[in-house]
């Protein structure tokens, strides 16, 4: 649970334009096995930033020094697969604070929700439009205000609303908690329970 | 549903909560952190299965990381009062098969666990799925979980499955024709005579694999088979008399009336066995098919498709069948069950492994693995030249020893085909547990409907 805020972001961007990127390749299985949240950045795409001889795979992008920023331009259909919310944990820990999107996959959205990285949705089209002009231009930044709800390209000055479920954009700007908030209902919980007919 | 946030999510009370090692210490460690306890413990049970051997279970596990994550559990399961059924406990085993063979899974409930194949749980008419480490700790904290209602998509199956064709096959089939991200947002309701058709364990897989589509979850509404199947067990928590349960279950069910935002209806006649060629599971077609040219937008030059294949080893238009094989692999969520094993024990009867075949032959649980025992399963895995091993996710997610090497080809009953799932560089091909079996026997890639009579 998170209390990191999220307010307005100016960054470059680092793009991985490839489509249904899962969480098996945002963080390996065997890296799993950590009991604590720290530390997950370390692996991160690992099997696509080194090769099998444990070299830095010179062609993957976080190993470009080309490319740096908090903001992830990924590709359609993003945090496929498996349920880890260690994959968002892992581009946390990385240092992204954004990822950029057509579509995401829906456990990986409400996992990054609850981790203050916020996910962000914008037109197919100029996703890929993004991704010619980074391609260009390394230091394109982009500038995205949650409280406004707009992203945009700093450089041609486009700009796109994003859509973000009203509760969870409070609780990001305000770095608020899901559980406290879930705890401050306990009574209403138990009354609930209480209501239960069928047998549990 | 508790209460409804107004522009937000809605509070859902939670029936069953699953857990385990993987995804709960983190939880833990936050409740520890706020200094409260689990809320109801005995609305919680716990399993440890996908980072145990499947040999050896009972010495220590040799993985320090998985051995630590294990002991871990089992620390904080003592420390909250939650039953575990742990490594070397009778009722041990993968966490979706165990929860409905020991009568944890009942119709009408909300289910959730640290898992996305949770939707499994869906067989039985429940509201079932996968959720993140914050909110297994939400769970553990209060027994609820915010949650925004999803849209609602219905699948009709009607027509004749094929004889050699199962229900892997039904749900490999679907996926393939709507893609890996074709049910993102949606909750879906399987329906049609060839979904009432299936078993419980058919029913499972299905709803095991609608994660593979996007969906946030997948269910089947009870019948008369559900009931049976859990008159059946030999227990129930918490029910003393099944009979005034199954009225109340009687009513689970869409009102004839109900409006769904999507509908889509296929035809079970039309289905063959299947196998995946790419690296999500919606790469997918029937056996004697070839790869396509190109990917669903009809782009040959998509990056994505391109780095898909070249990594698989397999080129556009290519033919799958006949391609040799090293690894078959039957187990996981998906095809763990006694049917399972029933099945791939028929084809394998009397037959020999392929030399060149490495298999590994999982259990999806201790009970599993009894009813394997006294129907003499052992017996024809064993004449066959197969060891039968103990249960455990293994080799699905590959968290423990039980890798597949890289560039290896695995014909596997698991869910996922993603790079590198099945262990580093490893090359993973889904299947049915008939397709698994033919492919051990012959050591290529096989129809099953060779071994099968029409």
């Amino acid at each position: 649970m998170s209390k990191v805020k999220f307010d307005i972001l100016e960054s470059a961007c680092v793009p991985l334009p490839f489509e249904n990127v899962d969480t098996d390749q945002i963080i390996p299985a065997r890296f799993l096995s950590a009991t604590s949240r720290q530390g997950f950045g370390d692996n991160l795409f690992r099997d696509w930033r080194y090769l099998k001889t444990g070299e830095k795979n010179k062609e993957f992008v976080l190993n470009n020094p080309v490319y740096h920023g908090k903001v992830l331009v990924a590709g359609k259909n993003f945090g496929s697969g498996s349920s880890r919310e260690h994959a968002v944990w892992a581009i946390f820990d990385y240092g992204f604070r954004a990822v950029v999107s057509s579509f995401f996959a829906d456990i990986f959205m409400n996992n990054a929700l609850n981790n203050g990285l916020l996910p962000i949705v914008i037109p197919d089209d100029l996703l890929k439009k993004l991704h010619g002009l980074i391609q260009q231009n390394p230091e394109t930044k982009v500038r995205i205000d949650l409280e406004k709800q707009t992203f945009t390209i700093l450089s041609s000055g486009e700009s796109v609303n994003f859509a973000i479920n009203p509760y969870k954009k409070e609780c990001m700007l305000k770095g608020l908690d899901d559980i406290d908030f879930l705890l401050s209902m306990k009574n209403e919980i138990t009354g609930y329970e209480k209501n239960q007919s069928l047998a549990k | 549903m508790v209460r409804s946030i107004e522009d937000g999510p809605d509070v859902l009370y939670i029936d069953r909560h699953y857990i385990h090692e993987v995804t709960s210490p983190q939880a833990f460690n936050g409740l520890k952190e706020r200094g409260i306890p689990v809320f109801r413990p005995a609305k919680t049970l716990a399993t440890a299965d996908h980072n145990i051997p499947t040999k050896d279970q009972h010495l220590p596990i040799r993985d320090e990381l998985s051995r630590n994550q294990v002991e871990r559990l089992s620390e904080n399961c003592k420390k909250y009062g939650i039953e575990l059924f742990g490594l070397n406990n009778p009722k041990n085993g993968i966490v979706h098969v165990i929860g409905p063979e020991l009568g944890y899974t009942l119709p009408g409930m909300t289910i959730v666990c640290g898992d996305s194949h949770t939707s499994t749980h869906g067989a039985f008419g429940t509201i079932a799925f996968g959720i993140g480490t914050s909110e297994v700790e939400m769970v553990l904290a209060t027994q609820c979980i915010l949650q925004p209602k999803p849209k609602k998509m219905k699948i009709t199956l009607n027509g004749k499955l094929h004889k050699g064709v199962t229900s892997k096959d039904i749900i490999m089939y679907i996926i393939s024709e709507i893609s890996a991200s074709g049910a993102t947002g949606y909750f879906v309701e399987y329906c049609g005579s060839a979904i009432s058709g299936l078993s419980m364990e058919g029913r499972m897989t299905i709803c095991n694999m609608s994660i593979e589509m996007g969906a946030r979850g997948g269910l089947i509404a009870p019948d008369e088979t559900t009931f049976e199947y859990l008159k059946n067990l030999p227990s129930i928590p918490g029910i003393k008399d099944i009979k005034s349960s199954v009225s109340e279950w009687k009513t689970l069910r869409s009102d004839s009336g109900a409006v769904f935002d999507k509908e889509l209806n296929f035809d079970a006649g039309k289905i063959k066995p299947m196998i995946t060629y790419g690296t999500n599971p919606g790469m997918g077609m029937a056996i004697d098919d070839s790869i396509p040219m190109s990917d669903d937008n009809g782009n040959k030059a998509s990056a994505s498709f391109i780095k898909s294949l070249d990594y698989m080893g397999f080129k556009p238009g290519m033919k799958l069948l006949g391609h040799p094989v090293d690894f078959v692999f039957i187990g996981s969520c998906t095809n763990g069950r006694i049917e399972d094993f029933r099945a791939f024990a028929e084809l394998i009867r009397g037959r020999k492994k392929a030399e060149n075949i490495t298999a590994l032959v999982v259990p999806g649980s201790k009970k599993v693995e009894e009813q394997m025992i006294a129907e003499g399963l052992i017996e024809v895995y064993k004449n066959a030249g197969f060891e039968v091993r103990q249960p455990g996710c293994s080799s699905c997610l590959a968290m423990n020893e039980d890798k597949i090497p890289q560039g290896k080809y695995a014909v596997s009953t698991s869910n996922r085909n993603f790079e590198g799932r099945q262990g580093p560089g490893s090359r993973t091909l889904l299947a049915s547990p008939l397709t698994a079996a033919a492919a051990a026997i012959t050591g290529k890639i096989t129809d099953p409907r060779e071994f099968v009579n029409e």
